[in-house]
């Protein structure tokens, strides 16, 4: 009975030590996910790259899913840290404290922050995505297949990554239609598919007829279903849930990533960065071109295609601020330290952002 | 002719004073053999699903650490409330009154950053106090002098707390070099209530909570304010005529429950996140009063109640990862309890009463009482 207690403890460092050195000498990738990974977008796609870096190394995971942020969360990665793993990816920007706090304790264990900026000691990373790329292609095919001239956009915290993915989409918009607006609802949650849904009835009885969101649920791609109007899938493609209106989708692909920082890890080769990743090596992927006229979906691809070969970037001016004042000069381009802070909107977004 | 399957629940004449007392570890018992008989059909050992889920988040140092963490903020606010509940005020809202807490707390730290010393802590712990209190004493004042409904206005107090939490870590207390990320500054050193030992992150919240459980129990049972607090909450007229008088009770009962919320809320700020965030409790408040009732309002009870509540969420963390199951099986866990410990109470203050008369009775009459 005892040795039976003892193998089941085994979760901890006691079995590591005890089966000797070939155990130890195998990677163990660990993920934290802020919402439930059948929420079909962010948590979801997280779990995708969780399953390629297992189906391509040959690793073994493990994952804690709907994680608070807050002190739940440094149990969860602290928990992971004392399992054994040997790199912890924690994957929403609450988690960035906990990370830190909990990389001081475990100097021997990797970790990877998602959408953070801090890293405090040796052993932290952080990663995010130029999702911001996708939105630009998603204003353009916006603003060429909308009848109203107006979009609805459902965001959820107003952090820069969220405002920067808001201005991105409306120059994209501008740069077929300059009068185009935007309308913003924030409903302060990541995964809140009621509030979700809420806001998309919203935005259409406000006359927008074609709907984006920024948050993780399904649950505005099944109101555009409803109501027939056209939307974008958010993180994941969505097409099972609107199928008749899903124009395209910004796909997080993390499996190039996980897969390079687990084999650095396999290699003994990991080292410290930060990087911001995007559509050239195919971690920002535009799902098909659907529901769209045809040359609507042409000049979507060409505009991919020109951010793929980094030939365009989308903050580059003439850009104006909301309150008229200029931001960049014509064929300027925006400054990384500007585009980490955004917080303010440019011209056309027909919202107060929340201060 | 139909035979009536009616149902019925029926007083008892007695109760057994020994079933009363063990109902919840009666229920703690049932709990387990539906839990296992889940893990069975989903196609886990039983026996290991339960050891992991149970037992082995009492093995680790850490892991004690850690059922402390969650646990003492349960307790603290739960200890408050069986004063509210007793006495028949229905606080909804130490949610809210946690929530302002910790804001309160936390505002030293953010507005006289460079002020360290070692007195910054104990200003802290006041500051939050204060905080719950002045939250708690809203919904008091309006029952006392309105005669509103105090499960109304707590609970809606709990929803105003939480957006200006929201605001307040995106404007005024935000970080100014946090890139615009909703959020305080990081606490520094003398800002943080410390650990209380060496081995774990386990910080002095959990010794508030023992300290304040046993002046609870204290003032139940050997005081004459826990007297009246009991009085007004069984029998409210007579109490009036003994003197007491209910408004007082009410403002002194919110006040309690209001300081303790707002305590817990603080020690959790400065203890175990160490910053002011955007959201900063997983609910505790509201979880806090199914420990309070799970504890039979009795503060010994509610420490017990407490570790148990915590554990289930431990252990739902352990076995998501050990066994790879879902995420909600900590909730089917505490639904379970919820269930078993509600079922066992009221089968022991009544009997089931199957019907066995027939369809001649007439809907609205007795039968007999078998």
């Amino acid at each position: 009975m005892k040795k039976l207690l003892a193998s089941i403890a085994g979760l901890g460092l006691g079995l590591l030590a005890s089966t000797g050195v070939s155990f130890a000498a195998d990677t163990k990738a660990c993920f934290v996910y802020v919402g439930p990974i059948g929420d079909f977008g962010w948590s979801y796609q997280h779990d995708q790259g969780r399953l390629a870096v297992e189906k391509e190394l040959g690793v073994e995971t493990a994952f804690q899913e709907s994680v608070p942020e807050g002190a739940d969360a440094e149990r969860a990665i602290e928990r992971f840290a004392r399992s054994g793993c040997n790199i912890i990816f924690t994957t929403s920007f609450g988690y960035m404290e906990p990370t830190n706090k909990v990389a001081k304790k475990f100097p021997d264990v990797k970790f990877e922050h998602a959408t953070g900026f801090k890293r405090e000691s040796e052993n932290v990373s952080t990663y995010s995505g130029k999702f911001y790329q996708g939105r630009y292609v998603q204003g353009k095919i916006a603003a060429m297949e909308s009848k109203s001239g107006v979009a609805g956009y459902i965001a959820s915290f107003p952090i820069p990554e969220v405002v920067r993915g808001i201005n991105s989409f409306i120059l994209g918009a501008q740069s077929v239609n300059p009068d185009f607006k935007l309308k913003v609802v924030w409903v302060n949650s990541w995964f809140d598919p009621g509030k979700e849904a809420d806001a998309a009835n919203t935005l259409v009885a406000q006359g927008a007829d074609i709907l984006t969101q920024h948050t993780d649920s399904t649950a505005a791609m099944q109101v555009a279903q409803e109501k027939g109007v056209k939307a974008f899938g958010q993180a994941s493609d969505m097409i099972n849930f609107g199928k008749d209106v899903q124009l395209t989708a910004i796909i997080d692909d993390w499996s190039p990533y996980y897969i390079e920082r687990v084999k650095a890890i396999k290699d003994g080769t990991w080292k410290q960065h930060d990087v911001w990743l995007g559509m050239d090596k195919g971690d920002v992927v535009m799902a098909p071109y659907t529901n769209m006229k045809p040359e609507t979906a042409k000049a979507a691809a060409e505009i991919e295609a020109k951010i793929k070969s980094n030939e365009f970037e989308p903050f580059t001016g003439p850009i104006t601020k909301q309150d008229g004042t200029e931001w960049l000069k014509d064929g300027q381009k925006a400054d990384i330290g500007t585009l980490l802070g955004m917080n303010f909107y440019v011209k056309g977004v027909d919202d107060q952002l929340p201060q | 002719m139909q035979p009536d399957f009616s149902i019925r629940l029926e007083k008892r004449a007695t109760t057994s004073t020994f079933f009363a007392y063990f109902s919840p570890f009666i229920a703690l018992i049932m709990m387990l053999i539906a839990g296992g008989m889940l893990f069975f059909l989903m196609g886990h050992n039983p026996f290991k699903a339960l050891y992991v889920y149970f037992i082995e988040p009492l093995t680790d140092t850490w892991t004690l650490h850690e059922l402390a963490i969650k646990s003492s903020p349960l307790i603290l606010i739960a200890t408050g409330l069986c004063l509210c509940f007793r006495s028949g005020n229905w606080n909804i809202g130490a949610e809210g009154q946690f929530i302002m807490g910790g804001i309160a707390g936390a505002s030293i730290p953010v507005f006289f950053p460079e002020f360290t010393s070692f007195w910054i802590l104990p200003l802290m712990l006041i500051s939050g106090v204060l905080g719950g209190m002045v939250w708690a004493l809203i919904p008091a004042i309006l029952k006392n002098r309105f005669g509103t409904n105090e499960i109304l206005t707590s609970l809606m107090l709990v929803y105003i707390a939480g957006h200006f939490l929201d605001w307040i870590v995106r404007g005024p207390f935000r970080n100014p070099e946090g890139f615009n990320f909703p959020g305080s500054i990081s606490f520094s050193q003398w800002q943080v209530l410390p650990e209380v030992f060496s081995s774990g992150r386990m910080h002095y919240g959990m010794i508030f909570a023992i300290i304040g459980v046993i002046v609870v129990w204290f003032l139940l049972s050997k005081t004459m304010k826990g007297f009246e607090i009991l009085v007004i909450g069984q029998a409210p007229r007579a109490g009036q005529f003994a003197g007491f008088s209910p408004q007082k009770t009410t403002l002194f009962v919110f006040l309690v429950s209001g300081a303790f919320a707002g305590l817990a809320g603080i020690a959790e700020v400065s203890g175990a996140i160490q910053q002011l965030r955007p959201s900063i409790s997983p609910g505790y408040g509201f979880t806090a009063i199914i420990v309070a009732f799970l504890g039979r309002l009795n503060p010994l009870g509610i420490f017990a109640a407490g570790i148990v509540l915590a554990l289930s969420y431990l252990g739902g963390e352990a076995v998501q990862i050990s066994l790879n199951v879902t995420d909600k099986i900590a909730n089917v866990f505490q639904g379970l309890l919820l269930f078993f410990v509600l079922g066992c109470d009221t089968l022991i203050h009544h009997r089931i009463r199957f019907g066995h008369s027939w369809g001649f009775i007439k809907q609205g009459v007795q039968h007999g009482t078998g």
